[in-house]
């Protein structure tokens, strides 16, 4: 498979002289990219995008009604072929993370369906994932408990931390952690890892990505208020 | 009177138990189920173990088979794990095609195998370019009552370390492929990776090796694998946001546990007779 990063000379100089990274890449969100949907938005992280629309609360299939919550479900879509159990996986953590952020006992006996689609993965692709159905999820007006903002850390063989990784930076590193926070008291909701590491990496990673997490919720904000000045 | 109770209000009844740090199996609060291991018991199979952990049986079995290795990495042998939840153990499982959970479970049990190492692929390589083993790792669940990837990850490794492979020799000439299975080779597995899940209850208490009921009433819940002094994985997909303590806590358990349960393979390995 073959994919293209169009990569402009001053870009390409600023990289090579640029430290170890301690900064999110560049943000840009589109809420109601899509019309029929009741939340949608294409959120990219750099050079990584995912579109997520969010459905609901609407009709919930029998069998996975519940009495007294909604039931949240998630649909990934990769870019290339059919879901795999890998990306199972990733609905499933996706899932009941939503589960908690969002106040389903509202609406019981009805449905809240995300759907992400992958669009481009260049790293960092789950945090995208968090981040765009959080933006949607935003959009569709849904009743939370909390915000969730999720923050991508690589750790590589000499020790160095990046943040919110490229490809390249993922598959140079030992271990890749991804960390969801909530926006309440910033404390861990989701943790994911890949790859070896020890206690120490896991807390200075956890440091890192909990002060960049600020900056995502920071960003949503601005993203919401950008949406209902040009809604006025 | 107490059954009637449990029915109808089990988060009272649960409740009641821990107001007194104690659960209602009289375990406390950070204990596990008592683990039996009985490795090498089905003699058909390359590598075999059986694992309790209290009522919850997991049974692995690792049957090898020869296949062309992939073309862009023909040095390198494959490991399929597959974990099956059939109706067998649980009413909550349906004949059919693997569910979510299943499907989950196996992906986990592939992460760990990958992450962790302790199996060099490049091992299971025959023949650079035409022949590699290919492990099939059946993990069959017999009995479901919570924390079964606990269950999982002990029966693999454990059967893991039980597996010996036939030699194989292939003809350079006419590419007969010739084995001799007098000369058994067994597997080399560099660690034993350990994992210990965690629930938490009612959003603020932490309780180690849940029951089904227990996983139930859970409001989040918290997977760490460990191996030595390092950490493989820590997976907390979701549920009620964990403060820092509360995550050192788990992870201090965690390596207490896996060399606790490394020492338990260590033994129960020695004292079975090839």
């Amino acid at each position: 498979m073959a994919s293209f990063t169009v990569v402009k000379t001053e870009d390409l100089a600023a990289e090579q002289g640029k430290g170890p990274a301690c900064v999110l890449r560049g943000q840009t969100s589109d809420l109601g990219c899509l019309t029929r949907q009741d939340g949608s938005v294409s959120l990219s992280q750099g050079d990584t995008t995912s579109i997520a629309v969010v459905y609901g609360p609407a009709e919930v299939r029998i069998n996975k009604e519940q009495i007294d919550q909604a039931t949240v479900e998630v649909v990934y879509r990769p870019k290339v072929g059919l879901p795999r159990p890998e990306h199972r996986k990733q609905e499933r953590v996706i899932r009941n993370t939503f589960e908690a952020a969002i106040a389903a006992s509202l609406h019981p006996r009805s449905a809240i369906s995300i759907i992400i689609q992958e669009t481009e993965d260049m790293g960092s692709n789950f945090s995208c994932c968090i981040n765009s159905s959080c933006l949607a999820l935003l959009d569709a007006a849904v009743s939370m408990n909390f915000m969730v903002a999720a923050v991508t850390v690589a750790l590589k063989e000499c020790g160095e931390m990046v943040l919110d990784p490229t490809k390249r930076d993922e598959t140079e590193a030992k271990s890749v952690l991804s960390y969801v926070f909530d926006s309440v008291n910033l404390q861990v909701l989701t943790v994911v890892s890949c790859g070896k590491f020890s206690r120490a990496e896991y807390r200075n990673g956890l440091v890192l990505a909990r002060e960049a997490a600020k900056s995502v919720f920071q960003f949503y904000r601005e993203s919401m208020s950008k949406k209902l000045l040009m809604s006025q | 009177m107490a059954e009637q109770f449990k029915m109808a209000q089990p988060k009272e009844y649960f409740k009641k138990f821990l107001e007194n740090d104690i659960r209602p199996d009289d375990r406390e609060l950070g204990e596990f189920r008592p683990t039996i291991l009985n490795i090498g018991c089905v003699s058909t199979a390359e590598g075999s173990a059986l694992v309790k952990l209290g009522n919850t049986t997991i049974m692995c079995g690792i049957k090898a088979e020869v296949a062309t290795p992939d073309a862009d990495r023909p040095k390198e042998g494959f490991v399929v794990p597959n974990v099956e939840l059939s109706p067998l153990c649980s009413p909550s499982f349906r004949p059919g095609p693997p569910g979510e959970q299943a499907q989950v479970l196996s992906q986990n049990m592939a992460d760990l195998l990958r992450t962790s190492e302790c199996i060099n692929l490049e091992d299971l390589n025959i023949c650079p370019g035409k022949l590699s083993w290919v492990l099939h790792i059946d993990l069959v669940c017999l009995d479901y009552d919570g924390n079964v990837m606990d269950a999982c990850t002990l029966a693999l490794v454990s059967a893991l370390k039980n597996t010996s492979l036939p030699s194989v020799t292939v003809d350079e000439e006419t590419g007969d492929i010739k084995t001799d299975p007098t000369t058994l080779r067994p597997l080399s597995v560099s660690c034993c990776p350990v994992s210990t899940s965690f629930i938490v209850f009612d959003h603020n208490i932490l309780l180690v090796d849940p029951t089904h009921e227990e996983e139930k009433l859970a409001t989040g819940a918290i997977t760490i694998i460990a191996e030595g002094g390092n950490l493989v994985s820590i997976y907390k997909p979701g549920g009620t946001p964990l403060t820092d303590e509360q995550m050192e806590d788990c992870i201090d358990r965690a390596l207490k546990r896996s060399k606790e349960a490394s020492q338990l393979i260590g033994e129960t390995l020695c004292s079975i007779d090839r």
